[in-house]
């Protein structure tokens, strides 16, 4: 059947039409080969876009779709869906990007809109080659594995483990609870932390579904959604259960590495807290008696050193001071985020310090008090009915004056310059990402935003999608939260990573490579450019062969072959030719 | 620098959150009515300043705490100095100050003092002239070139050059002050003029390595003289490399209990805090003891930003004084410094507070050249 293409020019909004003549671009295409429609439309996204797509499709026996628009990354598969549901084979579309590679890069309007109609020129030549392409399923291996067993992680293991689907727990440390494990109490409601964690680690012990690995490491990950390999390195002294363990080896006390297959993956690695001595004003390392808010949860818990009561070398501070801030909306240390939980865990601690300690003065010195959320601003307006003073300005300096501290700071408020005495400064020390972070961005082939953290697909829409299909994000690898929000996230991540489990099959890549038997010589230097392990020699022809499952196609396999025997489908030389030669 | 500008436009300050960093650090704040989070402030919301009748304006030591400790890279300073600008091209600037940029106009130094005498300290010490070609240039500074007390510390240094061998020169009467206060009192025309001298004075010595007596050269030439391309070192880097690769060896002993004062401009402004404490723990028999306020949280002398030239509004509380307590406190014979205006000042104050003989001031390189 000969090619017959429709054209749609996207206004997006202004986005295009404001840089580009969008029907000017319209008018252009119409006059291409085989074009025979060409529109322009406000949103071609919306309802209404779309339908007119499927009635182009339906009355003008549409064979081949180009729509100028967006990126590709945004609406390639709504598209394609489409098309799809008019009758037409997915891949006979291609998107024409005139937004980010166009309206957004240029500002001269005459000059813009000739690029836009070089590059829907383009489309359309390599659409009018376009071939079907089938779209495959495969199985899906019906577990999950959760990185970190801190109470993002755990929480999530739960939730996948009671949909009744097989959760490992792979943690770096000895014991699972992360950060929480470390705290008293919470706030704003003041529960205990450690009764909380116990909840839910509890039932993560017992859960018959959930096998928990200590000790142990994410090392290496392959596969795809749906069927992950990857590789744990376990270290001496593990003390798992071992719930699921068919493999007697699990047990030694020896290194040893764990493979397992997986469906879907959480990430939930958790943060490091911002090391104060890069705040070298404050003392912190010098002075004994300026310790992190870490440290005075240890210092204020029964089970710590002083049997939770405040003591600084056996005396009772008569003042203390909290700063906020440190290490947090700092862009000289890049640590230009705010870390969401100082500002609370800071009025929390001040009312543990008037509850201990009804006579102390105690200072907190602030910037802006972000009390956000669910009782938050109750909570704060509580500490400060306790008697704690509440200061405008983040102290300069600290240094010692006799056997005290002295915090200097401005008042803001007052416009003065303050000297404030202290016998205990407690430093709300931010949220910052891992240093290891790498270690398991790098297996899981994660993104980092530009504040070191993991980043999640979308902002808003896809907040604990990655950019590795089945892989999901949960709690402050992604970003500081504290213990409420992350729970929230957690539930979300593991609710996306149930659903490929519960459906049993996914989608795989239709786009993939087709060897040609006649034109290869089973050289090899295919399988040495694929990062996939997609290719192997078959023994028995001598030829190799692909691995339409494990196959993304990238293509590097058919730019390393020497004898062209290799074709990415949807890529095909003639394709790109034809795109290329109308492009210039 | 366009005047016309608001201070607003000039100094790069919509990312100020008034968390009161700079003004709560400004070790003068206690002393001055001079508050820099309000003037910037003032120009947030007012658009610009009127510095008319700001007498505290000067005095700002531009020791550079404000921008150290701003976690938004606003440069606080700038707005001084921006401020201090307006009134020099408005002529309204404190007579003492004014005789220093026209002495640096006329003779190239702030003191008045005869530029063909630059050299007279280096007579008969066999320094050779940059211009018969030398590995390094010396760059002795104003005050070290003039001022008797601190000749010493330029003749120290000489001594020091000698004994580890280093083929080094003077620019000796054609030297030039290297402007970096010039520039901090507000006036940016005289040093660009002098700044553009200056660099071509050095190509055609063809001077690859500077080494400066003062953190105050060390600092412009480092940070401001635009397209530099010389290695710049303070002294104190040069030296601990030379005690380092052992080509300056000691040969006495110095039985003293030494504490050191980090100059703003080397510590604060340019990160150099190892340095001069690794010359002085080098130095067979001193005792080493540092003070509580040291490093990043070291005080300033009062010394930078042209209060060389001028005294401020409050002369009579001096930080220097409250410095010395803290040298006594830690037990110290001799407070070291690495900077010529740490050293006069200090010297100042130790003769006016009557610490001149509990304390001895003295640079770094003056102890080094006791024992070598």
């Amino acid at each position: 059947m000969p090619p017959k293409v429709g054209v749609y020019v996207c206004h997006c909004g202004i986005n295009i039409a404001h840089t580009v003549a969008v029907q000017d671009v319209a008018r252009a295409a119409a006059g291409l080969p085989d074009v025979a429609v060409a529109r322009d439309y406000i949103y071609v996204c919306s309802d209404p876009g779309q339908q007119s797509i499927q009635d182009d499709i339906k009355e003008l026996g549409l064979n081949r779709v180009v729509v100028a628009s967006c990126s590709p990354r945004m609406h390639e598969l709504t598209f394609r869906r489409v098309i799809q549901e008019a009758g037409l084979n997915p891949y006979y579309l291609q998107i024409a990007n005139i937004r980010e590679q166009c309206s957004w890069v240029h500002s001269e309007r005459g000059s813009a809109t000739e690029k836009a109609k070089e590059v829907v020129a383009a489309a359309v030549s390599r659409a009018r080659l376009l071939e079907p392409l089938e779209e495959r399923e495969v199985q899906v291996t019906r577990a999950a594995l959760v990185v970190g067993g801190g109470i993002a992680g755990l929480q999530a293991a739960l939730d996948i483990a009671d949909a009744g689907y097989i959760a490992y727990v792979v943690e770096k440390e000895s014991t699972v609870g992360g950060k929480v494990a470390q705290l008293g109490l919470t706030f704003p409601t003041l529960d205990d932390a450690g009764t909380l964690l116990g909840e839910i680690s509890e039932r993560v012990e017992q859960h018959p579904n959930i096998e928990v690995f200590t000790n142990s490491e994410l090392v290496d990950a392959e596969g795809f959604i749906g069927n992950f390999q990857v590789k744990v390195h376990r270290h001496p002294r593990h003390s798992d259960k071992g719930a699921h363990s068919d493999n007697a080896e699990d047990l030694a006390p020896a290194e040893s590495v764990l493979e397992l297959g997986v469906g879907t993956v959480i990430v939930a690695t958790g943060f490091d807290v911002f090391d104060a001595s890069l705040k070298p004003e404050f003392g912190y390392s010098v002075y004994d008696n300026v310790i992190t808010a870490l440290e005075f949860e240890q210092l204020s818990s029964p089970s710590g050193p002083t049997g939770g009561e405040i003591k600084i070398d056996g005396r009772t501070p008569e003042d203390v001071v909290f700063i906020h801030c440190v290490g947090s909306r700092d862009r000289n240390l890049g640590n230009p985020y705010c870390s969401r939980i100082c500002c609370m865990y800071t009025a929390k601690q001040a009312h543990i310090v008037r509850e201990k300690l009804p006579e102390a003065r105690i200072t907190v010195f602030y910037i802006d008090v972000r009390a956000f959320g669910k009782g938050f601003e109750e909570f704060y307006d509580q500490v400060r009915e306790e008697r704690v003073r509440y200061r405008r300005g983040n102290p300069s300096e600290i240094y010692r004056r006799g056997d005290r501290l002295v915090v200097r700071a401005e008042d803001t408020l007052l416009g003065k310059p303050i000297e404030v005495e202290a016998d205990l400064v407690v430093l709300a020390a931010g949220i910052v990402p891992r240093e290891d972070a790498g270690q398991v961005a790098g297996p899981l082939k994660l993104s980092r935003s530009e504040d070191g953290f993991f980043m999640e697909l979308h902002p808003k829409l896809r907040p604990v999608d990655t950019t590795t299909d089945g892989v999901y994000l949960a709690g402050c690898c992604q970003g500081p939260k504290d213990i409420t929000d992350t729970i929230a996230q957690a539930k979300a991540a593991a609710s996306s990573a149930l659903i490929p489990l519960s459906l049993g099959r996914v989608r795989v890549e239709s786009v993939t490579c087709a060897i040609d038997p006649l034109l290869c010589s089973g050289c090899g230097l295919c399988a040495e450019a694929c990062v996939y392990g997609a290719l192997a020699l078959d023994g028995r022809t001598g030829l190799m062969t692909a691995n339409q499952v494990v196959c993304k196609g990238c293509g590097a396999c058919a730019t390393a072959c020497p004898s062209g025997a290799i074709v990415v489908k949807h890529f095909t030389p003639d394709q790109i030719l034809a795109e290329v030669e109308a492009a210039i | 620098m366009e005047t016309d500008q608001t201070i607003l436009e000039r100094c790069d300050l919509w990312g100020c959150i008034q968390c009161g960093k700079c003004t709560g650090g400004c070790p003068l704040s206690f002393k001055t009515t001079l508050n820099v989070r309000r003037l910037i402030y003032e120009a947030l919301v007012e658009g610009d300043v009127n510095p008319d009748g700001m007498e505290e304006l000067w005095d700002c030591t531009t020791c550079g705490t404000c921008v150290l400790r701003c976690p938004k890279e606003v440069e606080p300073v700038d707005v001084i100095v921006a401020l201090r600008t307006e009134l020099v091209d408005g002529g309204i600037i404190p007579p003492t100050i004014r005789d220093a940029l026209t002495s640096v106009f006329r003779y190239g130094n702030p003191s008045l003092m005869q530029p063909e005498e630059r050299a007279d300290w280096a007579e008969g010490l066999g320094v050779k002239s940059i211009s018969d070609g030398a590995d390094v240039l010396y760059f002795v500074g104003c005050i070290p070139s003039y001022d008797d007390r601190v000749q010493k510390v330029a003749k120290a240094l000489v001594k020091a050059f000698h004994k580890a061998e280093v083929d080094f020169g003077i620019l000796g009467v054609e030297e030039k002050c290297c402007c970096n206060e010039v520039r901090r009192v507000g006036e940016e025309g005289l040093f660009e003029y002098v700044v553009e001298e200056q660099q071509e004075l050095f190509s055609s010595c063809n001077v690859e390595h500077i080494v400066t007596t003062s953190p105050h050269c060390f600092n412009t030439f480092t940070n401001e003289y635009e397209g530099l391309d010389i290695k710049v070192q303070h002294y104190t880097q040069f030296v601990a490399e030379l005690i380092d690769n052992g080509k300056l060896a000691f040969t006495g002993e110095l039985n003293k209990v030494v504490t050191y004062h980090d100059p703003c401009f080397l510590g604060k402004q340019n990160a150099v805090y190892d340095e001069p404490r690794k010359i002085l723990q080098s130095i067979p028999g001193v005792e080493f003891r540092e003070m509580d306020r040291t490093r990043d949280r070291s005080l300033c002398c009062e010394g930078g930003g042209g209060r060389m030239w001028g005294e401020g509004t409050n002369p009579e509380e001096r930080l220097a004084t409250s410095r010395f307590e803290e040298v006594l406190s830690v037990g110290a014979d001799i407070m070291a410094v690495a900077c010529p205006f740490c050293l006069l000042t200090f010297d100042l104050a130790a003769k006016a507070g009557g610490y001149d003989e509990k304390v001895q001031v003295t640079d770094i390189i003056e102890l080094v050249a006791e024992v070598i």
